[in-house]
């Protein structure tokens, strides 16, 4: 019989695509990825290593966690999958910051609304605490302080104001919260006073353009310092100093370094010729970089400064010294390594790419370069070997 | 859809939905008027492909996007789910480059240049065909000769057996996501030139599906898609006259939908996160006319007239976001087209072809955003001029020449983009050796570019008004065999096989500036696609017992070569993406389906495969995506009597319950099971 023969070849090829179906192989726990790159470098002082955190682009749940090891040379990408493979979706979507606190490593994910604790050792998980629109750390005396957009509902029906809130690093538990500016970037802490930068950046054109200040005994903002429109890092120096940078409108106004006095609590100076994406203190070498962006140009434009503390004046106008600086397209990330004095910038390329680290030697010649995972930018130097 | 510019501390951040556009409803397309299979058109000598009619329908697909992923070449992105957007891209050279045809006439979509096919609902659909460089009908509007590929979906239209003045159809689904969705069609017949059709669809779905990723030796998690749910209704009308040397149609259109988007399945902590809550409602309105005289055998004429309104809102409510959004956009089109066709001998004809458009888009959102927008109008007079030509040792040719005038303006006197002046060529060749062997070899090469959109360039803040069109450039060399037989087994084989190469030249891409929170539009992108797309189809006959196939192959190797990937001098540690692959595009994919039809049995199976890709960033280990095949099954019966006929299926879809993504973090059902009903009087 024709048809019946038929029929029974059509069975066959229908289970056969069948089979085919359903034996697609697993998906595997990602592995980390270690590449040797400087094989001569060694331990200086007692920085073993540091951890680098890569944003991911957003939607993505491509946050992701890196090490380098002074002992051996080696970069390793992506270590967090590997080593916390029953944590749902790894890192999550967007890594905004990265510090170490005793010996717990703390990261803060945003688009994902928590912060991650893990063994500064192992980078295993130790905690997650949820934070709406979490965006960046700070510690003292046992409490970890974790910036975030999301305040309240109630307080501004149509811009949702930011606030601190304030984690006990032994329990790992939300003992309280501060409602600060709107948008609420970086934070520095100086004796008993906690200075919150605030953006309102989701209020353009009418930015936030003040500094929270928050008396840390009794949690609560104090007053605010008027500095300029969409504020972003803020870093404290070893006199009585605070630096903000403002980021401009990308349009007319640019971004612009202030100097706030400790003291009086006031604007001390203007630093309208440098501009500031991004800036980390070494000793009294202020390292600032900037990639600001032009609406009207449709350009971007990129420097690099080191300010000298002591003085308040810019020592260098460049300094990476060797032209890599035309190789890097997008300078994310800054660290100085503190005994050293070697100091890593890295490269967002286009954002989708993956990143680039590259590492000078304080002399500001090229020492390396890496691939690290999508926008790397931070990096947390550590004393303890990642076992 | 909404493609979310990142919110953030940084900018007026805002978010950049991706609204659709039903915009434009066309009159039937003469080449695509039958009702069988269209690829045999004798006229056609560039690469089509098309599914009509009955084998259209027995795929067990819900909307146009779900039917064409059968089709070779073509890639759906789908964002999961009935509501989840869904767009055509075929080569590789990017949904904007496909021009959407429904009836004829294209749909535009002037904010944003892509269309959404999961809203053209199968219901209705006669033919779906993908055309790569252009229809080559020759007698046609400018707009058909105006993009780098096209999609054409054809409506039903009313045809009356014996006496019969009236036809109704009713259809009924049910099945998995909670879905409802009911139909009805009245054609009626006035008199022998005269016709007209009613429709009307009304859809609702909660769109909640189960998705789980698992890691080998990792997490398990099981979730629930939320969010996704949609009501829509449908309404058409239109009027047919078909006299001895002229036939005219006219059509209004109304679509309205409400739905919400889930957004990626990121990591979520769901105590306190901040659900997605987004909701996006539209409504879509046109009406359009065509007339067509083809009353001597020197010269026809065809005049068409459009005019769209569009309406489109996108909500982020305040409870479950940090940044709420209220937005609303407004677009208007008013579109004219002629076009005349001369024969100057029975083997070579022009045709010239002159197309007004002009477009508008308005729009609400917060004060910043109200402050900044331009409020843009176009106007874009498209002129084409083509030949067609057939000699008699088996050799067709045609030329055509495409003018395209873009002019700008803002209504609040903001400045706006330069004026557009372009030119571009293409040609399409066919040889048919040998007139009794059903063998033709065909080669084409196209030169076209999409225009920036408003959203590219006048988007508030993000859009970038220098932003230079988007090149692609197309060369295709194929060969097809097709051949039908009145005798024996085998009924009907068709075969063929095309190469190409494709170049997209200042590719628009969406890049962040200082950091993620602030965008802008660049002409940044090269990319380079070498391709092969294969289809076959074969019909076997055993008595009562019907039995076919079609089996579908591409190989695309689509590489971006944008000179700032080049990473040079850094050393081994640094990796290099130029020259990888680009996102989403399979190496390998295909399809097969296999229908038996015995009686009043129908027994459907559909396979489709999409091998290894990667996701956005280089083509690393981060970045891999598993391939994904999912198979589904249908089966229907058809009853008669005497007064009116029934048919009922039962479709079971992804049979293996396969967990995929065809864009990461946007899963996708697992097995789902749709019931049909449809009574015919």
């Amino acid at each position: 019989m024709n048809i019946r023969k038929n029929i029974i070849a059509v069975c066959i090829a229908a289970a056969f695509c069948s089979g085919i179906s359903s034996c697609r192989k697993g998906d595997p726990v990602l592995p980390s990825e270690p590449v040797v790159v400087n094989p001569w470098d060694k331990i200086s002082g007692d920085i073993c290593g540091f951890y680098l955190l890569n944003e991911g682009n957003m939607g993505s749940n491509k946050a992701s966690l890196d090490h380098y090891d002074y002992s051996t040379g080696v970069y390793t990408r992506n270590i967090y999958g590997e080593r916390n493979p029953f944590e749902v979706k790894d890192l999550g979507d967007v890594g905004n910051d990265l510090k170490i606190y005793g010996n717990k490593l703390w990261a803060v994910i945003n688009c994902s609304n928590y912060v991650e604790v893990m063994d500064v050792s192992t980078a295993k998980h130790i905690a997650k605490i949820a934070v709406p629109n979490c965006r960046y750390l700070a510690f003292k005396d046992g409490y970890a302080y974790v910036s975030a957009y999301a305040g309240p509902v109630q307080i501004d029906p149509d811009a949702r104001i930011g606030m601190v809130v304030k984690i006990d690093t032994a329990d790992f538990k939300i003992v309280d919260s501060c409602i600060v500016g709107y948008q609420p970037e970086e934070i520095a802490i100086v004796d008993d006073k906690m200075y919150v930068a605030n953006s309102g950046g989701y209020r353009v054109p009418n930015y936030d353009r003040t500094v929270s200040v928050i008396d840390i005994p009794s949690f609560e903002e104090t007053h605010k310092i008027d500095v300029d429109i969409n504020l972003h890092r803020i870093v404290p120096d070893r006199h009585g100093k605070l630096y903000v940078s403002s980021r401009g409108d990308y349009y007319g106004q640019h971004s612009k370094t202030y100097v706030i006095d400790v003291e009086t609590e006031e604007v001390h100076e203007t630093m309208d010729n440098l501009p500031n994406s991004n800036m980390t203190l070494c000793g009294d070498s202020l390292y600032v970089y900037s990639n600001e962006f032009s609406y009207i140009t449709k350009e971007w434009t990129v420097s690099y400064a080191i300010l000298d503390t002591r003085t308040g004046r810019v020592v260098t106008r460049n300094f990476i010294t060797d032209g890599t600086d035309k190789k890097i397209k997008v300078p994310y990330a800054i660290a100085v390594h503190p005994v050293t004095r070697d100091f890593f910038v890295s490269d967002a390329k286009d954002y989708v790419s993956p990143g680039v680290l590259h590492c000078f030697s304080k002399d500001g010649k090229r020492k390396w370069s890496v691939t690290t995972g999508d926008i790397p930018s931070n990096i947390a130097f550590t004393d303890k070997k990642l076992e | 859809m909404a493609f979310l510019f990142p919110a953030g501390g940084a900018s007026a951040s805002f978010r950049f939905t991706y609204p659709d556009s039903l915009g434009v409803y066309g009159n039937i397309d003469d080449t695509l008027n039958q009702v069988v299979i269209t690829a045999r058109n004798t006229h056609e000598i560039a690469p089509v492909q098309s599914l009509s009619g009955e084998k259209l329908q027995k795929l067990s697909t819900f909307s146009v996007s779900d039917a064409l992923r059968y089709f070779s070449g073509v890639q759906i992105k789908d964002y999961g789910g009935i509501g989840g957007l869904k767009t055509i891209n075929v080569r590789s050279m990017g949904s904007q480059h496909v021009g959407v045809f429904y009836d004829g006439v294209q749909i535009t979509n002037a904010q944003n240049g892509t269309v959404d096919l999961g809203r053209f609902s199968m219901d209705n659909m006669e033919v779906l065909s993908v055309y790569n460089g252009q229809k080559s009908a020759v007698f046609q509007s400018a707009k058909d000769f105006s993009s780098a590929s096209a999609l054409y979906m054809v409506s039903r239209r009313p045809v009356f057996e014996d006496a019969k003045n009236n036809n109704w159809v009713f259809r009924g689904k049910t099945g998995s996501f909670d879905l409802g969705n009911v139909s009805a069609l009245w054609e009626h017949r006035y008199n022998e030139h005269v016709s007209s059709s009613v429709n009307a669809e009304f859809l609702s779905t909660s769109g909640k599906y189960k998705f789980r990723y698992s890691k080998d030796g990792g997490y398990d998690t099981t979730e629930v898609r939320r969010n996704g749910d949609v009501t829509s209704f449908r309404g058409e009308a239109a009027v047919f006259g078909k006299h001895e040397k002229f036939d005219w149609f006219g059509k209004v259109y109304f679509y309205e939908s409400e739905r919400g988007y889930p957004g990626a399945a990121v990591k979520k902590d769901y105590g306190i996160s901040l659900l997605n809550e987004d909701r996006q409602h539209d409504r879509n309105f046109f009406a359009q006319s065509s007339f067509t005289y083809s009353g001597n055998d020197f010269y026809s004429l065809k005049f068409q007239a459009k005019y769209s309104k569009d309406y489109m809102n996108y909500i982020m409510p305040p409870h479950s976001t940090v940044q709420p959004a209220n937005n609303k956009y407004w677009q208007d089109e008013i579109y004219f087209s002629a076009a005349g066709l001369l024969n100057l001998t029975d083997f070579w004809s022009v045709n010239i072809s002159g197309d007004y458009q002009w477009n508008r888009l308005d729009a609400k959102g917060s004060d910043m955003f109200d402050a900044n927008f331009s409020f843009p109008r176009r106007h874009t007079v498209l002129a084409a001029a083509a030949t067609s030509a057939r000699l008699p040792f088996g050799l067709s040719a045609q030329a055509s020449l495409l003018y395209t005038f873009v002019h700008d303006e803002s209504a609040k006197d903001m400045e706006v983009a330069p004026d557009k002046s372009i030119f571009t060529p293409s040609l399409i060749l066919s040889y048919r050796p040998w007139k009794k062997l059903g063998l033709e070899f065909r080669a084409f090469y196209k030169n076209i570019f999409r225009m920036p959109t408003f959203n590219d360039l006048y988007y508030v803040q993000i859009g970038n008004r220098l932003l230079r069109p988007e090149y692609a450039v197309q060369y295709d060399v194929g060969a097809v065999y097709r051949k039908s037989f009145q005798k024996g087994v085998l009924e009907s084989l068709d075969l063929s096989v095309d190469g190409y190469f494709n170049q997209v030249k200042d590719k628009i891409i969406a890049t962040p500036t200082s950091n993620q929170l602030v965008w802008t539009m660049l002409n940044l992108g090269y990319v380079e696609i070498l391709g092969t797309d294969v289809t076959a189809s074969i019909g076997l006959r055993f008595g009562e017992f019907l039995l076919s196939g079609r089996l579908s192959y591409t190989y695309q190797n689509a590489v971006d070569l944008t000179e700032n990937k080049k990473d040079e001098d850094l050393g081994e540690g640094v990796v290099n993406v130029y020259g990888d692959q680009i996102p989403y595009i399979p190496w390998h994919s295909g399809s097969v389906t296999m229908n038996c039809v015995f009686r009043n049995w129908d027994l459907n199976y559909s396979f489709i495969y999409t091998g290894e890709r990667y996701m956005l960033g280089g083509n690393i280990p981060v970045n891999y995506i598993l391939p994904w095949y999912t198979s589904d099954i249908a089966v229907s019966r058809k009853f008669t009597f005497s007064k009116f006929g029934m048919k009922a299926s039962l479709e079971v879809n992804n049979l293996f319950n396969q967990q995929y993504e065809v864009v990461k973090w946007y899963p996708m059902p697992g097995t789902n099971f749709k019931i049909v009903l449809i009574f015919e009087i």
